[in-house]
């Protein structure tokens, strides 16, 4: 086989969690209560929009979560080996863009390099001049050209984004026709008008957009570099898009690690009260008194001296810098426990007065049962708020741990690493705008979509904001 | 409420037009010193220290370098680098002596030579920087040393201490610092190296350390124990400004060492005076209150934020030389020759940590002098058809200076020689080396990460070093052929038909059939990490070989190397002094890293090559030097165990107002050569810095087309509601 | 009242002690007494020798947490743990590892630190309360709705995003302030506009949500339905009714982060050059200096202790239902 899959620790935990997420969904859909609300937040039309944005993410995260190294050569005892080089199913949907490079900054759509360069001419001489990107469209060679290329490009991408938008429309309205009484004919026009009671008209605009901006990245990534160049002649896009499972994964990992933590301990000191009540708050407050840049500073450097005495556990520089990945996750997750801890114990203090527990443990009931079937289900809607405002802040702190030097591997492509560059390219002159462009601009969807998202969530599980 | 909102418009509109006076308004220094005589510069790392016997960084002695005066210096523009008088009178004369103490002649042979004798004369008449260590009262009794702890209490700074005194510079004091370097509480970094020359240095630090132990007992932690009392066997005093010192066998590079901070004067008044009790909890003592015989003198410390240099009242007066290399003369470098130094009266350093202010500071005209990082590369500098360095036009617009010079630091790639794959010196590892330094493109490496700011090596000696040759006679035959005039590396075939004859056809050892994976280990820091390490594996691909790179903490990189457990890595080193011995010796078997703690990293061990660096050490500069070390070159060309890398370049910039002065690496006290026009500067600093309001306007338009909406609704919802009523 | 202040400071101390362990393990996890040497010895010429002193002369030559070779308390007094950490509750913080005192040092820096916080503090207080309630008139309106999805837009930009853009703008094409720097006494000012204009910038989106969610549910609340019942202004019940009430949620979770904020800003300091403690931290991290480090965290514990027992106090002074017995 010339390929052999590659299973990071971090993309089996990817793997584990989107199984818990699918599994949550499950569990939700049953609860009357929760389908309710969760009806309420996908009618909310930002809501529904920053949904399918973020599942977008998801989808691109999940793509580049499945990495594979390729066959090197095979041994004369038969043993096969493979490149240290790690890859993902999203380099290959790139196809290359991640690998042949130019040799500095270049801007957006360039055709040239951004720096000078001393370069024979063609009569013989030197001559300084600005070198022709080499992985550009070699077709394209003047401005004209570029202009005339990059509109016909365009043009493609539109004209194929709404016909596929409205394949989208067709096969949607076939199947609301199932559901309602409306003929098809009606369901459509409705829906591209968008008059539906629901607001499934959005719905098919958000897909349509993203439909769009997917088939662009298609059409023109391959011919241009549309968010330029980095510093060694990196594909800007490219790493953009690589840094999304980076931002995903501290997002989602840390709430992973610090979920168990919070509910069972929040749960058990506000049920048992007394000496088990004690020893959880002294750890909490304990925990919550040490600054967290300290804590997270010693934690990796910890990893990384463990990794540097375990070289054979860690082959590949995709292996290291994963490992670090997940230290960080944990140990964020270890300093962003307490918070929500202290909160469900309060809560749980409150249920524990209440009718139906008062009852159950009158029955005999066993406190983990207690726990598990009456004050967890009745928790959620406080760990579900919390995750989902907690999820965007941990992103936004990647960059700044990165500049303190405990964020991530600095190997790793993560958006804090490209603003942390970006720091230093805008004191250049022209000034290099593009890579803290990009990195703004996808970093700032993603957090917004999340944001927006946990604002709806909220207004639709919080019994104190709902009915107002 | 609209009202008062227009009202503030207005208000602000008159002050910003108003505004528009002479004065920059981001001008970072009090108004009132706009035309003085002051040089602004920066530093991006707190000094640690600045007692002379610890500090060894270069951050650090750009403030020593200024303070303490040892008793040579480098002549600011001779090149090759030659060391001159400073405080001394001439250049020590050396004497070599046999183990009886017989005074031998200048030829004797090495093996018979047990000492070697330093006489050093100091010139009289020199005097201290005003200090209170040295203030007496009308009794003639120090007034500050001995104060009880309830008279300390009235002191929180040395300034408070408003009685100074000062003394004549006597060869006491230079030979109290020596002993400093032994003293348990300075913890001298070269303290290892002195106590294999120095006589006597060895068991001297064995008697501190039983002393100070007992002051530390019978005083408190803060003892003082008086050097005076200790004799050190090495060093004597013959007369007030004679004094000798004695090294085991011959070091003929110990009169480098006799130009650093680490030689310069101590007083012990200084050391009772700092060592009492209390004072180190005010932050009173050597680390930050520096007293020297130098032209300036520290009078304001505070390493978080400012540190300024001010002229010692009590210099002894120095002029600018009226002689230098071949062409300084026309380059304008001696035209202040003769000229009494120092010339500015202040030196302001602020601390500015990041880059982009540093750089944006100096584009405005607020720091006198720059280096140039790698973002600022292309706004700064272009690189000619010729490959000469020159400045951009926005900067030539603004009379910028740009000096370049070869730094005399090397940076390299090493390998393990204790490994069993890479290293060893069978002729097999030899051309894997070889192989892999061919294919490493250090070209490339300096073109990409550091814009064209180094000289690809070839071989372990910087240019301006003895030893170095340009040229085609210079170019390492094993990676370099001379073609049309330069030099070429070879072709990327060349490398791949020695990898095979190494065993490795392709990559893959031919035994096996297991392909080669090698591991390099380097230091993890640095935005570039991603990118250096790509490059690194791309190198190694051209192979065929499979490249780990294992980048860690600094820390851990080093325990690595000590226990040998690394196979390629990045490593570099800064001379001490501009000497081959400097650099050779980073290639000398008995200094191996693994085995004996020295600094020799790739631990290789040729026994021709260590003969001859033993032979090479002693001999006087000269042609017969000069060949012996081509030899010795050529012998670590062949075994290759290192990739020779780069030797860096350094770039600096000085503003038009700063009279264009030479760069000196390894001067550490030319601070007192550089002079300027403040009156330019004022007019400049007016004429880059005029602040532009109408943007903060077109914000706050902005603001008030946004509150108009506001507004209106606020109105629509109050008249509403009293209809409801 | 007194009382349960003694109480709540002898709950602090195991607290302070758990703490003084965590940061003891993890920093020896990362670094031996060795490692600690070698960074302050320097890189060339280091010889073992030179190593052994170094730690003697530094107390690092003693065991970590049990000293063997010593009878009684020695036992455990004589070590790493009991001579380095323990000494902290007497605020002794000693000497950093390169030398310096750290007591001074905290003393020289923790006023830059506040200069920078506090404005930013108070002004932006005033104004994230200005907006949430501009916010809270408005609701139910498209403003309210603008006006909340501004918030979370600005919530959405990194912070590093406000600095460097802010320095870029002001300094470098305005040419208004200093890009950077500090003075003692006024002339701190002209440092200080631009960090403390982007740090309140950078927290109203945060902060003006916050506020809003508050007052929101104060404005729901019956006392406020009956003012408005009794035809009071909509504008006077806000500030007179509404403000009142919703400040004691907004002034205690102000109260906690009082004490902190003599800890100082990390990036901000760091950005502008502002000799804080917040720098000082940062740097002591980077060149892992471990005194420090133990240092900033101890006095950062107390201060959120301190914190805690304050916003309690607070509680009883706005609220007096509350008691502590």
């Amino acid at each position: 086989m010339n390929i052999q899959p590659v299973f990071l620790a971090s993309d089996i935990l990817f793997y584990l969690l989107l199984a818990m997420l699918a599994g949550f969904g499950c569990w939700a859909s049953r609860q009357r209560n929760f389908r309710e609300s969760w009806r309420q937040v996908v009618l909310n039309p930002l809501a529904l929009v920053s949904l399918v944005v973020l599942l977008t993410y998801l989808a691109v995260g999940l793509l580049d979560s499945i990495h594979f190294q390729q066959k090197v050569t095979t041994a004369s005892n038969g043993k096969t080996y493979y490149s240290a080089q790690v890859k993902s199913l999203l380099d290959v949907a790139l196809g290359g863009l991640g690998d042949h490079s130019e040799k500095t900054y270049s801007a957006p759509f360039a055709l040239h390099l951004y720096a000078k360069e001393l370069a024979r001419n063609d009569t013989g001489t030197m001559e300084q001049i600005y070198p022709r990107l080499h992985s550009i469209n070699p077709s394209v060679k003047t401005a004209q050209d570029r202009r005339q290329d990059v509109f016909g490009r365009i043009a493609v991408s539109v004209i194929e984004g709404i016909v596929l938008t409205l394949i989208l429309s067709l096969i949607f309205s076939l199947y609301l026709r199932r559901q309602s009484a409306l003929t098809f004919s009606k369901q459509w026009r409705q829906l591209l008008m968008g008059r539906a009671r629901k607001p499934w008209g959005l719905l098919l605009v958000t897909l349509g957009v993203i439909i769009f901006v997917i088939l662009l990245i298609a059409h023109l990534s391959g011919q241009y570099h549309m968010f330029g160049t980095d510093k060694v002649g990196n594909d800007v896009l490219y790493q953009a898009l690589k840094s999304i499972r980076t931002g995903l994964l501290i997002g989602s990992l840390t709430t992973l690690v610090m979920l168990p933590f919070a509910l069972i301990l929040g749960a058990m000191a506000g049920y048992f009260g007394g000496i088990v009540d004690d020893i959880i708050q002294y750890v909490y407050t304990t925990l919550s008194s040490i600054p967290g840049v300290l804590l997270i500073a010693a934690a990796i450097l910890s990893i990384q001296i463990y990794i540097a005495n375990h070289p054979e556990a860690f082959t590949t520089i995709a292996g290291r810098a994963d490992a670090r990945l997940i230290a960080l996750c944990i140990i964020l997750g270890v300093t962003s426990w307490t918070s929500l801890c202290r909160v469900l114990r309060g809560e749980t203090l409150k249920l524990r007065e209440v009718d139906f527990i008062q009852a159950a443990r009158a029955l005999g009931v066993g406190w983990f049962r207690i726990i598990s079937r009456h004050v967890i289900p009745n928790v959620m809607h406080i760990v579900l708020i919390a995750i989902a405002l907690d999820f965007s802040m941990l992103v936004l702190a990647e960059a700044v741990l990165t500049y303190v030097g405990v964020g991530v591997d600095p190997t790793t492509i993560s958006w804090g690493n490209m603003i942390d560059s970006a720091r230093l390219e805008l004191a250049r002159e022209p000034v290099v705008w593009w890579s803290l462009v990009a990195a703004f601009l996808f970093m700032f969807v993603f957090v917004l979509a999340a944001n927006l998202f946990a604002d709806a969530l909220r207004e639709a599980f919080d019994p104190r904001m709902a009915k107002r | 409420m609209i009202r008062t909102v227009i009202a503030i418009t207005c208000l602000g509109l008159i002050v910003s037009l108003t505004g528009c006076d002479e004065q920059p308004r981001n001008n970072p220094y009090p108004r009132q010193d706009e035309l003085a005589n002051i040089y602004y510069s920066a530093f991006s790392e707190s000094p640690k220290t600045l007692d002379p016997a610890r500090s060894y960084s270069a951050d650090e002695v750009v403030f020593t370098g200024q303070i303490y005066e040892p008793p040579l210096q480098y002549h600011f523009l001779k090149r090759p680098y030659t060391l001159e008088p400073l405080t001394a009178t001439a250049l020590p004369t050396v004497t070599l002596l046999d183990k009886q103490g017989n005074v031998l002649d200048d030829n004797a042979a090495d093996d018979k030579v047990a000492y070697s004798r330093y006489r050093i004369h100091i010139k009289p008449g020199i005097r201290y920087q005003p200090h209170p260590a040295f203030a007496k009262d009308a009794e003639g009794q120090y007034r500050y040393h001995d104060l009880s702890q309830q008279a300390l209490h009235h002191f929180s700074q040395l300034e408070d201490f408003t009685e100074t005194g000062s003394r004549e510079l006597v060869a006491d004091d230079y030979i109290y610092e020596i002993k400093r370097l032994a003293h348990p509480r300075a913890q001298s970094p070269i303290l290892g190296l002195m106590e294999q020359y120095i006589d006597g240095m060895d068991e001297y630090a064995e008697t501190l350390q039983i002393a100070f132990d007992e002051v530390i007992k019978q005083q408190g932690n803060h003892g003082y124990l008086d050097l005076r009392k200790y004799p050190l066997k090495g060093v004597t005093k013959i007369d007030d400004y004679t004094y000798d010192v004695v090294l085991k066998g011959k070091y003929p590079q110990f009169k480098y060492w006799l130009a650093m901070p680490f030689f310069a004067p101590m007083p012990w008044e200084a050391d009772a005076f700092y060592s009492q009790a209390g004072m180190a909890k005010k932050n009173i003592g050597f680390n930050w209150s520096p007293i020297g015989t130098g032209p300036y003198m520290l009078t304001e410390n505070n390493p978080n934020r400012q540190m300024v240099l001010s002229r010692n009242p009590n210099y002894h007066g120095d002029v600018y030389p009226s002689e230098g290399e071949a062409g300084d003369g026309a380059a304008g470098l001696l035209a202040d020759a003769g000229q009494e130094l120092p010339f500015i009266d202040k030196f302001v350093f602020s601390l500015e940590r990041e880059s982009i202010p540093r750089w944006n500071k100096f584009l405005q005209g607020y720091y006198d002098a720059s280096g140039i990082a790698s973002d600022n590369f292309d706004e700064a500098v272009t690189i000619s058809a010729a490959g000469e360095a020159g400045l951009t036009k926005s900067l030539q617009k603004k009379g910028v200076h740009l000096r370049t010079e070869a730094s005399p630091s090397i940076f390299y790639i090493g390998f393990n020689m204790l490994d069993p794959v890479i290293g060893g010196y069978s002729d097999k590892q030899r051309k894997l080396r070889q192989a892999i330094a061919i294919a490493v493109n250090m070209e490339e490496f300096v073109s990409i990460f550091l814009n064209g700011r180094g000289i690809p090596a070839n071989g372990p000696i910087p240019p301006g070093i003895e030893g170095h040759v340009d040229g085609e006679a210079g170019i390492n035959s094993y990676v370099y052929e001379w073609k049309g005039g330069h030099s070429q590396r070879h072709s990327l075939d060349k490398a791949k038909q020695l990898l095979r004859e190494a065993g490795y056809p392709g990559g893959v050892n031919a035994n096996t059939g297991e392909p080669l994976v090698l591991s390099f280990d380097t230091v993890t820091g640095g935005s570039d990490d991603a990118a250096r390490f790509d490059w690194l594996r791309k190198q190694f691909e051209k192979l065929g070989i499979q490249l780990h790179v294992r980048a860690t903490q600094y820390n851990r990189f080093q325990e690595k190397m000590r226990t040998g457990n690394a196979q390629l890595f990045f490593w570099g080193w800064n001379a001490d002094y501009p000497d081959p011995e400097n650099f050779l010796f980073l290639l000398y078997g008995p200094h191996g890293k693994v085995n004996y703690q020295g600094e020799n990293a790739s631990n290789y061990a040729s026994p021709e090559f260590d003969k001859l660096f033993e032979q090479m050490k002693n001999m006087p500069e000269g042609q017969a030097r000069d060949q012996v070390i081509a030899r010795m070159v050529e012998i670590v060309r062949r075994d290759s165990p290192w990739i020779w890398g780069f030797f860096p370049k350094s770039f600096a910039l000085t503003q038009a107002w700063v009279t264009p002065r030479k760069l000196n690496a390894m001067a550490n006290n030319s601070m007192k050569y550089i002079k300027l026009d403040p009156r330019i500067r004022d007019e400049r600093h007016k004429a880059w810095n005029k602040p532009l309001y109408w943007p903060l306007l077109l914000i706050v338009l902005g603001l008030l087309v946004v509150l108009i909406p506001v507004i209106w609704a606020y109105h629509v919802k109050v008249r509403k509601a009293a209809k409801r009523v | 009242m007194f009382a349960y202040i003694v109480r709540r400071m002898i709950y602090a101390i195991p607290v302070l002690i758990g703490v003084n362990v965590i940061t003891f393990l993890l920093f020896f996890m990362v670094n031996t007494p060795d490692d600690i040497a070698r960074a302050q010895l320097g890189e060339k010429h280091v010889t073992e020798a030179a190593i052994q002193r170094w730690k003697h002369t530094h107390g690092y030559d003693k065991p970590l947490f049990y000293n063997s070779e010593k009878q009684g308390v020695h036992q455990f007094s004589d070590t790493l743990f009991y001579t380095k950490s323990m000494r902290l509750f007497s605020f002794h913080f000693g000497s950093a590892d390169s030398g310096r005192p750290i007591g001074y040092d905290i003393k020289q820096r923790m006023w830059p630190s506040l200069a920078i916080a506090v404005p930013t503090l108070l002004v932006g207080l005033m104004l994230n309360v200005t907006f949430a309630m501009l916010m809270v008139f408005f609701r139910q309106t498209y403003l309210e709705l603008s006006g909340v999805i501004l918030c979370i837009v600005m919530m959405s930009v990194s912070g590093m995003f406000y600095i460097i853009m802010g320095q870029f703008l002001i300094g470098k094409l305005l040419h208004l302030v200093p890009i950077s720097g500090y003075d003692y006494g006024w002339e701190a000012i002209k440092f200080l506009v631009l960090p403390v204009a982007i740090g309140v910038v950078a927290g109203i989106g945060t902060g003006a949500r916050w506020y809003r969610t508050i007052f929101l549910e104060e404005v729901n609340k019956d006392y406020v339905r009956t003012a408005r019942a009794k035809g009071l202004s909509e504008v006077f019940v806000l500030f007179h009714h509404v403000l009142k009430n919703a400040m004691i949620p907004i002034l205690t979770g102000v109260v906690v982060i009082i004490p902190s904020l003599f800890m100082g800003s990390l990036l901000m300091e760091s950005f502008f050059g502002i000799p804080g403690l917040g720098s000082y931290t940062i740097d002591a991290i980077r060149q892992q200096d471990f005194s420090i480090v133990r240092a900033m965290v101890f006095l950062g514990t107390v201060l959120y202790i301190i914190g805690l027992i304050l916003t309690d106090i607070s509680y009883t002074l706005v609220d007096p239902r509350v008691r502590f017995d």
